[in-house]
């Protein structure tokens, strides 16, 4: 009787060290997963970039917790609880247990709670790193921003068309490719001209719809040096895939230099990916289902250099 | 005891004749017997998961290398359209509906649909509108090329400016489609209310019976804002309306909140159906009793109410203020409660069990983990800094295929195993069936695990053509592509020689509970006829001596004399 008490008492240490190592090896094994999220990005080029990355991190790491959690009790009923062929008897009829579903019903709920408090915290974090909200024609241009010295408040229009980028400058100057200067909250209005796109810069984590019919505000800084890649993120149609084009961070004084450079160039054909490719598919003969043709490309001072090699 | 002296006329007859030669014309015409258009459905849809899957092959053909080199991008854009239309509303809504009519009538007692005529109706509607919608290839500028979503004001470009285009053909189809949903909704809700057997009230129903319930209410709610906003896009498209197109003063923004009141309970049509399965395999092979039944299926009502506040989510970076996206992201996270629940009491179902790993309880248990993996990024994807990053790119492709496909359609091959001995009373070849799962386990994973890296790091969905950093993902995720095209072949050959020359299958081979078990394989046309069974308590008492129904002994002999 005595070791029969002792036998059961054992099994329930063996069986409680048990849970708490593999709650260990799992807490560890998240940690582990979350800092690793952090290289499944591009680099972070924007204010809002190490927001995002750290809410991501945080939810790798939650989701590796409960994943690995669930997986390795299926893994072991996989190796421990199967039937023998043939072997039809019955498991342990337990029917349920209510304070285990209170417990898994009470513990995600806290959690979501958490993540979404998280969450709305880092929204209006972003929402003060770059606003967006409908452009008004009635509010004075010059606002007063709230973060950084700036070159210039003046937006830059940003216009969207079937399927080409063009980027309008407060100095008067366009441009196919979109250069920032470095650690300046930049004002942009986004326009489209024909359908739905989408400005999406990965290694900003920023994305906007580009609504025909409205002009958005949208509002980022750039934080990080380097050639990155703009993308059309809402489909556009036909030549969806060849919307895009590179973003030049640089420093304020090349920045400058820039501008006064591309001010006095004259203006010629912007970038045309789409409308290479439309040609090349005229001289085919025009096999293939329907397209509208692409816009012309528009007339630019800058029309950079899209085979420049990017990271992000 | 076969009849040799029959009748002829019983060649003819719609339903089959116990003894009489099987006849399977019965399978092509307007039958109104539940377990033939079960089979119809079936049958239809898995020919149409065979075409989607090769538009999703050519898909990743052409992705296998960075430049639109194997289709004009034209070519590509409508072959994905198609691609998700045909998984959508040609394979997935009719499989379940299929399995969804099989099984309801059996499993509650009842002796058929309460609409049997309305049933045939919203069967025969699949193949029109899949010959309307198939026929958009060959119209002139070729099918739909706008995405399933057919955002305008894409959607209403009408390039050649003809009538007769893909895209009105397109809408057409969703819109019988919705019709004929609607009618089956109908039908399955008024069965279910209606037609139990005596005793079974709403808490000793099997699972499947509520997740049924949960989401064919879903349907009934949901589908009238698709079909309202469908039929504004079509005069958008067709007569110059201006209800989506800003030239003329329109709101693009309003079709997708149209559509997506729609469109994003719709996964949870689909996916409430598959949670069933899964309750219902997970007892018969742990042979154990369901864990919380009462949570499990007081959960399922908690998905379809939340499911109905959660649409926003699709358009987190559409213009939304910023209130609203802290509103939807908020009751987009609140549905993983009701959903661990579930998760949970499987998993705690499977604890201590006795477990009997055949094709079924594989895919059950593959849908599962998979499942929870996708899960997890549904709350990711859900959270709003993370979803503006990886919105509209591979991420969530990646996503909703771990759900639509890893999930929903691995539960849907577990019900295929799992009831083919009962409606086509033959059994499947073990072996095949194990093929077939290895096979498609490795190949979703291939395909769709790498996916969400290419994602992270900035591809969007919908391109033909990608920049060359993203190879890598997209090597591994056709290769995956082409086994899941390989796995099929073990399936046929396992469905099409198992039901012409299987072993006979026993009434009960699986030793599961459930009214449809005490039927013989097949069931007779009219399931238990005049004798229904008076249920004592819910189906999932494995183990524990509780009886399931009234004279239990009486129903067993009877089903082993009947086969």
């Amino acid at each position: 009787m005595k070791s029969n008490l002792k036998r059961i008492i054992n099994q329930k240490l063996i069986s409680i060290v048990g849970v708490s190592l593999a709650i260990f090896i799992d807490l560890l094994l998240s940690k582990l997963m979350a800092s690793w999220s952090y290289s499944w990005l591009p680099v972070q080029a924007s204010s809002a970039a190490p927001y995002v990355d750290n809410l991501f991190a945080f939810e790798t790491g939650i989701g590796t917790f409960i994943f690995l959690g669930c997986s390795g009790v299926i893994g072991w009923v996989l190796i421990f609880n199967r039937a023998p062929k043939y072997d039809e008897s019955f498991g342990e009829p337990i029917e349920g247990n209510t304070n285990l579903e209170i417990v898994w019903t009470v513990i995600p709920l806290l959690l979501v709670i958490a993540i979404a408090i998280y969450s709305t915290n880092i929204n209006s974090t972003l929402k003060n790193l770059g606003s967006k909200s409908k452009y008004d024609p009635q509010k004075d241009l010059i606002q007063n921003s709230e973060l950084g010295q700036n070159i210039s408040d003046a937006p830059i229009d940003v216009i969207a068309r079937q399927w080409n980028w063009e980027f309008v400058y407060p100095e008067g100057f366009s441009s196919s490719e979109l250069h920032l200067p470095i650690n300046n909250k930049i004002n942009f209005r986004l326009i489209s001209k024909d359908v739905l796109h989408g400005f999406y810069i990965p290694a900003f984590r920023l994305k906007q719809d580009i609504i025909p019919g409205s002009i958005i505000e949208y509002s980022l800084t750039p934080t990080r040096a380097g050639v990155y890649r703009l993308r059309d993120s809402m489909f556009s149609g036909t030549y969806f895939s060849e919307n895009q084009t590179n973003v030049i961070v640089e420093s304020k004084d090349s920045y400058q230099n820039w501008i006064h450079k591309t001010v006095k160039k004259v203006p010629v054909n912007g970038l045309n990916q789409a409308g290479i490719l439309y040609k090349k598919r005229l001289e085919k003969g025009d096999r293939g289902w329907a397209t509208v043709p692409p816009n012309p490309p528009p007339m630019v001072n800058e029309p950079g250099d899209y085979q420049q090699p990017h990271e992000g | 005891m076969t009849i040799t002296n029959y009748d002829e006329r019983v060649l003819k007859a719609s339903h089959p004749v116990p003894g009489a030669p099987n006849n399977w014309r019965r399978f092509f015409g307007f039958n109104t017997d539940a377990k033939v258009i079960g089979i119809q459905y079936i049958v239809t849809a898995l020919f149409f998961l065979l075409l989607g899957g090769l538009l999703g092959m050519l898909i990743r053909g052409e992705l296998i290398t960075p430049p639109s080199d194997l289709f004009d991008p034209s070519v590509y854009n409508g072959l994905y359209t198609m691609h998700g239309t045909v998984m959508l509303f040609l394979f997935l809504f009719p499989v379940l509906s299929g399995l969804t009519n099989l099984l309801v009538p059996p499993m509650i007692g009842a002796p058929d649909m309460a609409f049997p005529k309305l049933n045939a109706l919203a069967f025969w509607l699949v193949p029109v509108f899949s010959i309307v919608l198939l026929a958009s290839f060959f119209v002139p500028g070729g099918p739909a090329s706008s995405g399933w979503w057919s955002y305008p004001p894409v959607s209403i470009q009408n390039p050649l400016g003809h009538f007769l285009n893909g895209q009105m053909l397109w809408i057409v189809a969703i819109g019988l489609s919705g019709v004929s949903s609607i009618i089956g909704a109908l039908n399955f809700v008024t069965t279910i209310i209606q037609m139990r057997a005596p005793g079974m009230g709403f808490f000793k129903m099997p699972i499947f019976i509520w997740t049924v319930l949960a989401a064919q209410i879903l349907q009934l709610l949901g589908l009238p804002a698709l079909t309202g906003g469908a039929i504004m896009l079509f005069f958008d498209l067709n007569f110059g309306t201006s209800f989506f197109n800003p030239e003329t003063g329109g709101d693009p923004v309003l079709f997708q909140h149209f559509f997506w009141f729609y469109s994003h309970p719709a996964v949870y049509v689909m996916v409430l159906p598959v949670f069933g399965i899964f309750s219902e395999l997970f007892p018969a092979y742990s042979r154990k009793p369901l864990f919380g039944y009462k949570f499990v299926a007081v959960a399922s009502f908690g998905i379809t109410i939340l499911s109905l506040v959660v649409w926003v989510h699709h358009m987190f970076y559409t213009g939304t203020p910023m209130w609203m996206r802290n509103l939807f992201m908020f009751t987009t996270m609140l549905i993983a409660v009701p959903t661990g629940v579930k998760v949970f009491a499987w998993i705690a179902t499977l604890w201590g069990g006795n477990l009997r790993l055949n094709t079924p309880m594989l895919f059950c248990l593959g849908g599962l983990f998979n499942f929870i993996f996708g899960g997890i990024t549904g709350v990711m994807l859900a959270t709003v800094p993370i979803d503006i990053h990886v919105g509209n790119t591979y991420f969530v492709v990646a996503h909703f295929h771990y759900i639509i496909f890893n999930t929903i359609a691995f539960g849907i091959f577990a019900g295929i195993y799992h009831w083919f001995p009962k409606f086509t009373g033959r059994m499947f070849y073990e072996g095949l069936g194990k093929v077939h799962f290895a096979l498609t386990f490795i190949g979703a994973t291939l395909n769709w695990l790498p996916l969400h890296w290419a994602g992270l790091l900035g591809m969007p969905r919908r391109v033909a053509s990608y920049d060359p950093e993203f190879a890598i993902w997209n090597v591994i995720a056709s290769i995956g592509a082409f086994m899941l095209g390989v796995a099929s072949i073990p399936f046929i050959l396992n469905m099409v020689s198992s039901w012409s020359r299987g072993k006979k299958a026993p009434p009960n081979p699986w030793g599961a509970i459930g009214l449809e078990w005490l039927l013989p394989s097949p069931p007779p046309h009219e399931n238990f006829e005049d004798d229904i069974p008076t249920v004592l308590n819910e189906p999932y008492n494995y183990g524990l001596n509780k009886p399931f129904v009234f004279d239990e002994e009486f129903y067993i002999s009877k089903a082993l004399n009947d086969s």
